[in-house]
């Protein structure tokens, strides 16, 4: 009885809402993460050849930042309408404009990540017969895992909150239902799917935190011994 | 290219500029209330941060806020705070999400420009008989301006995308000229909006570079005597730790 009121008297938190429209936030959900993940991995597949032609001709390297800078300062609510008369009104300009923001910190991350591998390390493996391709790949990226993992959290962490901004063209995930929500006053279903949000963005942080830990034990064996 | 000629001719028609839905009212809120916020959030971060880091305390604090700001989507803080009582009152819902917005990159950043300072050099302060306030005014806050800086740019950056946001959930600003625009289905007054408001960023951000550049009180005398070693001690140890801490502490803006 008064769990069918609380729906009436229009209240925060309504588990009545949550039971009987599960299947809408489900599907939010899944649009949510489906975004995010879309985005950053899309980010990754730029940032990376961007961040080694950046590195191979060091002139590149400024212009390249500052550029993913200048895209970094766009609000995102002013990047998803300069992209609509692109793609339309469809999710591809919210997975673009996500992308586009992930590059910043990825770029940088990867680039700070190469940078920091050891020249020793280097110098021995090329002393060992390894070309370019094997260098980068065997040698360099395993050791700039870190900061590569690092990157990723952010813009993981970042992207999953933007992506609500998206609801401006109808692609935001739980942003949609929270933009719907305000229209008509529906507290339940904003509270609802903003700690949908907030939580995706927690499990997101701590799986790459664990990936991290997981991928780079050495990393873990150094931090102790340096304690 | 269409869209962008188009978008040209809506910027171009006088009209779409005048009136209280017109581009130079809604410029004006925008401004009005980055200004207003940057300023409460200053007055209320940098004190608290600049304490903390002098005393070397409150570290997980410092850092955790500003994970945690970039967890939470300011679309939905807007829209909390507009369904709640205080929506009701104009701009509050708006003013309240902006400030929340731009405290935690004036407080990380600040905390950790305190804390990255020199040890060596605070001791030697320290030893030169200087008082904590002495040490704080003349050794600390120099040392730590760019980080400062940093924060304050990021800030100002977040709070201008933030007021952009804030139209979504039903506030002014320039945001409006972009929302407005969709409800209409009008694409070339979007484009014009997001024109705008990408410009109006950009600039932003541009300004409080350059402030913080002319305002350094490190780099007047950096430019004097070129690379002395007073100087290396920040852009040495502080030029490595800036890039690591930009890209760990700024939060995209919204």
């Amino acid at each position: 009885m008064s769990a069918e009121s609380c729906l009436a008297a229009n209240d925060w938190i309504c588990g009545t809402y949550v039971r009987t429209r599960s299947q809408e936030l489900v599907d939010a959900t899944v649009e949510h993460v489906g975004i995010t993940v879309a985005s950053v991995v899309l980010g990754l597949l730029v940032a990376f050849p961007l961040a080694l032609l950046a590195r191979r001709r060091g002139g590149l390297a400024g212009p390249v930042l500052g550029l993913t800078s200048v895209l970094y300062t766009v609000p995102s609510l002013a990047m998803f309408s300069l992209l609509m008369p692109v793609f339309g009104v469809s999710v591809a300009v919210v997975v673009t404009g996500l992308a586009l923001y992930s590059l910043t910190v990825l770029v940088r991350n990867i680039l700070a990540g190469l940078d920091a591998v050891p020249d020793e390390a280097r110098e021995a493996a090329r002393g060992m017969g390894y070309g370019p391709g094997r260098l980068l790949f065997e040698v360099e990226l395993p050791l700039a895992l870190p900061a590569l993992l690092g990157g990723i959290r952010i813009a993981a962490v970042s992207t999953i909150a933007l992506t609500t901004v998206g609801a401006i063209v109808g692609y935001g995930g739980l942003g949609t239902l929270i933009l719907e929500g305000l229209d008509s006053y529906f507290k339940a279903q904003v509270l609802t799917a903003s700690v949908i949000c907030v939580v995706l963005a927690v499990v997101a942080d701590v799986l790459l935190l664990g990936a991290q830990r997981l991928l780079t034990p050495w990393a873990r064996v150094r931090a102790r011994e340096g304690s | 290219m269409g869209a962008l000629a188009d978008a040209w001719a809506w910027l171009t028609t006088g009209a779409n500029w005048a009136g209280q839905n017109g581009v130079w009212n809604r410029l004006g809120e925008h401004l009005y209330l980055s200004a207003v916020c940057l300023a409460l959030a200053c007055a209320i971060a940098l004190p608290v941060a600049l304490y903390l880091g002098h005393i070397g305390r409150g570290g997980a604090l410092a850092v955790n806020l500003s994970n945690g700001g970039r967890a939470v989507p300011t679309l939905a803080v807007l829209v909390l705070l507009t369904l709640t009582p205080l929506g009701k009152h104009g701009d509050l819902p708006t003013i309240i999400a902006l400030v929340l917005f731009a405290v935690p990159p004036l407080l990380t950043n600040a905390y950790i420009g305190m804390r990255e300072v020199d040890a060596a050099v605070v001791e030697a302060a320290r030893g030169m008989g200087m008082s904590g306030r002495q040490l704080f005014g003349r050794v600390e806050l120099p040392l730590a301006y760019p980080l400062i800086a940093t924060g304050l740019r990021s800030a100002g950056v977040q709070v201008v995308a933030t007021a952009t946001l804030a139209a979504m959930a039903g506030g002014g600003g320039l945001g409006r000229v972009i929302t407005a625009g969709f409800n209409t289905y009008n694409t070339p007054q979007v484009v014009a909006g997001a024109v705008l408001v990408a410009a109006l960023a950009l600039l932003v951000e541009g300004v409080l570079v350059a402030a913080g550049r002319l305002l350094d009180p490190v780099r007047r005398r950096t430019v004097a005597t070129s690379a002395g070693p007073g100087t290396g001690l920040r852009t040495g140890a502080g030029a490595e730790v800036r890039t690591g801490a930009e890209a760990a502490v700024e939060p995209k803006a919204v």
